[in-house]
């Protein structure tokens, strides 16, 4: 064989190896393989690249996306990343780690873990955090079926029609196998009343239009129907906004992203589910606990694992194993930079640039304002009476993305403390022009 | 060697029953409990749950292991001990005075397939 | 490794800041938050500045163990070595800034990368296509089964709700499919530790929606009954699911798809060396077969399109690979499997000496050490004594099949003086058990914290900070 730098085995090596075996090749090691399963042909892969090579490949790759100023959020939002975090997640000892099962050779993961689930809790004000879901959506979908897994003989759960069109959609996926109802509602306050067997609500707390939702009176129709009051959070603008503690909700459940992680294009993001102590057996995923070592030492371990499929099986609270523990330290990290103050001005400034380059594309006279009065943040829709592709064109020609058109025909922006009052300017010269 | 106590009736997945008259007192063998080692959380059914012979009706919980709980007996749960909610240590200091839950019995006659405890030293060696 | 008993929150002081943002913003002050709306006492989150966040996560990080600190042989998890030219690509802005709902024509980088993936992993599989929305291996499957069922239901085919899931399957099996919605059947493993065909035969029928099944299975065993076991499935209207966790050994040299399988699942994060990030994030592929290909596009089980950063990765590992090197992953996997097994079999319980594939099983030491009034070594005394020397522990008490199962994974990634070492320490360990089983019974001896006191943990959880 040709030497590769990732297989450290001379020729010699294999032979060594072989004869402690004691077989004569390689292919020996197969013999309890049918011969026809054995793949003889050549793989329809390319030749191997050098390092060089990989680089200079992918750097052309990246060279053919459009680096963007990213004025979309709908999910994904492009807050500003502090220097600190990448130095801190590329450390090997935590990102060449497994997750934690020998806790004496793991305590730095199980340490951060422990302070993420920490700070979920100061955030949604709720008791119990886990250590991480995949995503948002997902994390949404598995608070719907704890909904039903908590509640006897009860099936359906209204969720809010202004929650993201990925929660919906990810929501309904998972119900659909389950055999859960979901019902996708407008007024969800009327849906609950009108639902029998309602094992739960789910209904965000800063919703797709980028509004603050008023989620008054909810909890006690969802308590007094003995069913679950869910949110789905921007954790970002936790540090504002009512707390689902606050609301009286049961679970709180939301994507990691705004809280610094990079676009990425989607992923890696960290989805997070915290909950009263009410709910705590029914927590999917992993949970770190604190205790002490046999010398009293503090120290921390993976608890209450006799949820989890490992142990459950088909009995478990969910299937769900590896989580997205290094995105978890990548917002521990960012949330110990911000402290609450830093939060609190990240969304001050986000949703200061919001409201001044939305009040400056209403003045352009082509737009209107679907949600007149209502409080949003750092995300607003309005409604164009322009050309909505010359627009987008024109804006992308300028090296903007913004504009997204919505299922309903609207357009979507979002401001971040990242963005200059020169790039607003800029848009809204854009826009006028058109 | 583990304890089999007089004056119950068991089941072959380890759970005792007291019968009271109509009410079956229901509790985990010694051991049940020593073959689970230290137990860290009961799950148990609610007031007025309906539960039937042979099917599950919670689980015991250590660190690393989980083993569900058997009625042996069909009917209504009449009450539950919410002592262990918080000590589930007391099953495996006694666990034939830490009573799990306790079932008005919809059907007496089951109770003849249940084992008397020289059935079950049998097979609880 | 040093102990460092420190959280985050026992740093903080009122008025230190860690972040630096413009002090206003040129847009105007912000109009305040309704009161109904407004948050009441500001979230409790630390109060530091930025040497104590970078002193403080180096400190933690010196209580951990990674690929990158030493030998890794935990089984069932592929710990190889994690290129770091993987991390330079996943970090390149060109991919790191492009948000997940820009248009497709500012992303045809992205869509190259994609494209391309899919077709490298068709030809190391034998599937046709693949979804890369599954964020993990349990995702990944719980994603297939969705599939499964989509081409029953296609063909009006609704009374198959069943699951077949051997007895040495990974928890995720059964937890998935019951997720999923589906029933599990489970079918027990022979004495040789592979799946019993005529136990088997009897429980296909028109209610079972298919097989899962991994293979090598979890005991490191070629199921070499595969092409019979697909016949039968199939035969009876199944489909055949192939949980790739175990893929590694095959790497190179078989391809699911060739064996029957209808769809699997692959973790990018075991076979295709993206790193375990200390329990994510991974990625978990989905590929199917021709006829299945017409459902793949179906569910949406994550938010936008997976998780491309460690896609990336993966494929950068492939392109690294290429055609030549391929062939070599998995053979050297499966060699350094068996020279373990191999040299250490006079110390510990073999029970199924037949060839391994890229782990093995252990089911304890031959002499643990006991005696009159003193208990023997176990597996656990075992994997903590390990830790002591330097080594990560093998993954133990898994699969269920065995008491004090000790599974062995080295991964194609280890020298053989690396393998040596590791061999050396485990010989020493089973020599100390024999002569002294209590020295055992109290390690890791040399290790920042030593056994926890876990079922205080579980009765009186304590799982959030309390100032």
């Amino acid at each position: 064989m040709g030497s590769f730098c990732y297989f450290p085995q001379t020729e010699e090596d294999i032979r060594v190896m072989l004869d402690r075996i004691g077989v004569s090749s390689l292919d020996d090691l197969y013999s309890d393989v049918p011969a026809d399963f054995i793949y003889r042909g050549e793989y329809d892969l390319p030749s191997a690249l050098s390092e060089q090579q990989v680089r200079d490949y992918f750097e052309g790759l990246a060279a053919r996306n459009s680096r963007l100023k990213v004025f979309v959020g709908q999910g994904a939002y492009d807050h500003y990343t502090p220097s600190v975090i990448s130095y801190i997640t590329s450390r090997s000892e935590f990102l060449t780690a497994y997750t934690p099962y020998q806790c004496e050779i793991s305590q730095g993961t199980l340490r951060y873990i422990f302070e993420w689930q920490s700070m979920i809790c100061a955030l949604t004000g709720l008791d119990v955090a886990n250590a991480s879901m995949y995503d948002g959506p997902t994390a949404a979908a598995e608070a719907v079926r704890m909904c039903v897994a908590s509640t006897k003989k009860r099936n359906s759960v209204v969720i809010a029609a202004s929650l993201l069109p990925n929660v919906i959609d990810t929501v309904r996926t998972y119900a659909k196998y389950a055999g859960i109802n979901i019902i996708v509602a407008e007024d969800v306050a009327a849906a609950a009343g009108g639902t029998a067997d309602l094992a739960g609500i789910l209904v965000p707390s800063v919703n797709r239009y980028g509004i603050v939702e008023d989620l008054s009176g909810l909890v006690g129709l969802a308590h007094d129907a003995g069913a679950l009051l869910v949110e789905y959070c921007d954790p970002s603008a936790l540090a504002v906004v009512r707390t689902p503690a606050e609301w009286g909700a049961d679970v709180a459940v939301g994507d990691g992203q705004s809280l610094g992680i990079p676009l990425c294009y989607g992923g890696p993001y960290v989805g997070f589910m915290a909950c009263t102590t009410a709910c705590m057996r029914k927590l999917p995923g992993r949970i770190v606990g604190q205790t002490t070592d046999a010398s009293g030492k503090r120290c921390f371990v993976l608890t209450l694992q006799a949820r989890e499929q490992h142990i459950r099986r088909e009995k478990a609270t969910s299937n769900i194993c590896s989580n997205e523990s290094l995105m978890a330290l990548w917002c521990t990290v960012y949330l110990s930079l911000m402290g609450p103050e830093g939060l609190r001005k990240v969304n001050e400034l986000s949703h200061a640039g919001a409201r001044y380059l939305h009040d400056a594309l209403l003045a352009t006279g082509k737009f209107s304002d679907p949600f007149e009065g209502k409080y949003f943040l750092k995300e607003f829709v309005l409604a164009p009476k322009c050309d909505v592709p010359e627009l987008q064109k024109a804006l992308l020609g300028a090296g903007y993305f913004a504009a997204l058109q919505t299922d309903e025909g609207y357009v979507t922006f979002c401001v971040t403390e990242k963005h200059s009052r020169a790039e607003l300017d800029e848009i809204v010269n854009i826009v006028k022009a058109i | 060697m583990s304890k089999v106590l007089e004056g119950l009736l068991y089941s072959e997945s380890h759970e005792w029953v007291k019968v009271d008259g109509n009410i079956a007192i229901i509790g985990v063998s010694d051991f049940a409990q020593s073959e689970m080692g230290d137990i860290t959380y009961v799950d148990m059914p609610d007031i007025d749950d309906e539960v039937a012979k042979g099917e599950d009706f919670g689980a015991l919980e250590s660190v690393k292991a989980s083993s569900e709980l058997y009625s042996p007996v069909s009917g209504t749960v009449v009450a539950r001990n919410d002592e262990l909610e918080d000590k589930p240590e007391l099953i495996n200091e006694d666990a034939y005075t830490a009573w799990i839950i306790k079932v008005e019995m919809s059907d007496k006659a089951e109770l003849e397939n249940l084992l008397s405890p020289a059935k079950y030293s049998e097979i609880a060696g | 490794m040093k102990y460092y008993d420190k959280l985050i929150f026992e740093l903080s002081k009122p008025g230190r800041t860690g972040y630096s943002l413009p002090a206003s913003s040129a847009c105007g002050t912000a109009d305040a938050l309704p009161d109904g709306l407004k948050r009441g006492a500001a979230p409790a989150l630390p109060e530091v500045c930025e040497i104590d966040v970078v002193r403080h996560y180096t400190n933690l990080s010196q209580m951990n163990f990674g690929v990158d600190t030493g030998f890794y042989p935990l089984g069932s998890c592929t710990m190889k070595y994690n290129p770091k030219i993987n991390e330079e690509v996943a970090a390149m802005p060109g991919f790191t800034g492009l948000h997940p709902l820009q248009p497709a024509e500012t992303v045809k980088g992205v869509q190259t990368v994609y494209d391309e993936m899919d077709k490298a992993l068709a030809a190391i599989t034998g599937m046709k296509h693949f979804t890369f929305l599954p964020c993990a291996g349990a995702h990944g499957e719980l994603t297939g089964l969705m599939l499964m069922r989509e081409y029953h239901m296609s063909r009006g085919d609704l009374a198959r709700t069943k699951v077949i899931v051997p007895d040495s399957a990974h928890g995720t099996n059964p937890a998935s499919a019951a997720v999923c919605g589906l029933e599990i059947v489970v079918v027990k493993s022979r004495e040789n530790g592979l799946v019993d065909v005529e136990s088997l035969k009897p429980l296909l029928g028109p209610d079972i929606a298919g097989i899962m099944m991994t293979n090598p299975n979890t005991l490191g065993l070629f199921e070499r009954d595969i092409k019979e076991i697909a016949a039968l499935v199939h035969g009876c209207g199944g489909l055949l699911y192939y949980d790739g966790a175990n893929m590694n050994p095959l790497l190179g040299v078989v391809r699911p798809g060739d064996m029957g399988f209808d769809i699997m699942h692959l973790n990018l994060h075991k076979t295709f060396s993206t790193p375990h990030g200390g329990g994510g994030p991974g990625s978990g592929p989905v590929g199917v077969a021709d006829r299945v290909v017409p459902f793949l596009q179906i569910p949406r089980v994550s938010g936008f399109h997976g998780n491309f950063g460690i896609i990336l990765r993966a494929y950068a590992y492939i392109l690294m690979l290429g055609r030549e090197n391929i062939r070599m992953a998995g053979r050297l996997a499966t060699l350094g499997a068996n020279y373990i097994k191999e040299s250490l079999k006079d110390c510990y319980k073999l029970p199924i000496p037949t060839v391994c594939k890229h782990e093995f099983v252990f089911d304890g030491l031959i002499n643990d050490g006991a005696r009159e009034g003193v208990a023997g070594a176990t597996t656990l005394d075992v994997a903590k004594r390990l830790l002591d020397y330097g080594f990560h522990a093998p993954t133990i008490y898994f699969p269920l099949l065995f008491h004090q199962a000790i599974m062995i994974e080295p991964t194609e990634t280890e020298s053989l003086e690396t393998l040596d070492s590791f061999i050396g320490v485990m010989r020493k360990i089973a020599e100390e058990a024999a002569a002294d089983p209590e020295m055992l019974h109290s390690a890791p001896h040399n290790t920042p914290i030593g056994r926890p006191d876990e079922t205080t943990a579980a009765r009186q959880p304590v799982l959030k900070y309390a100032a």
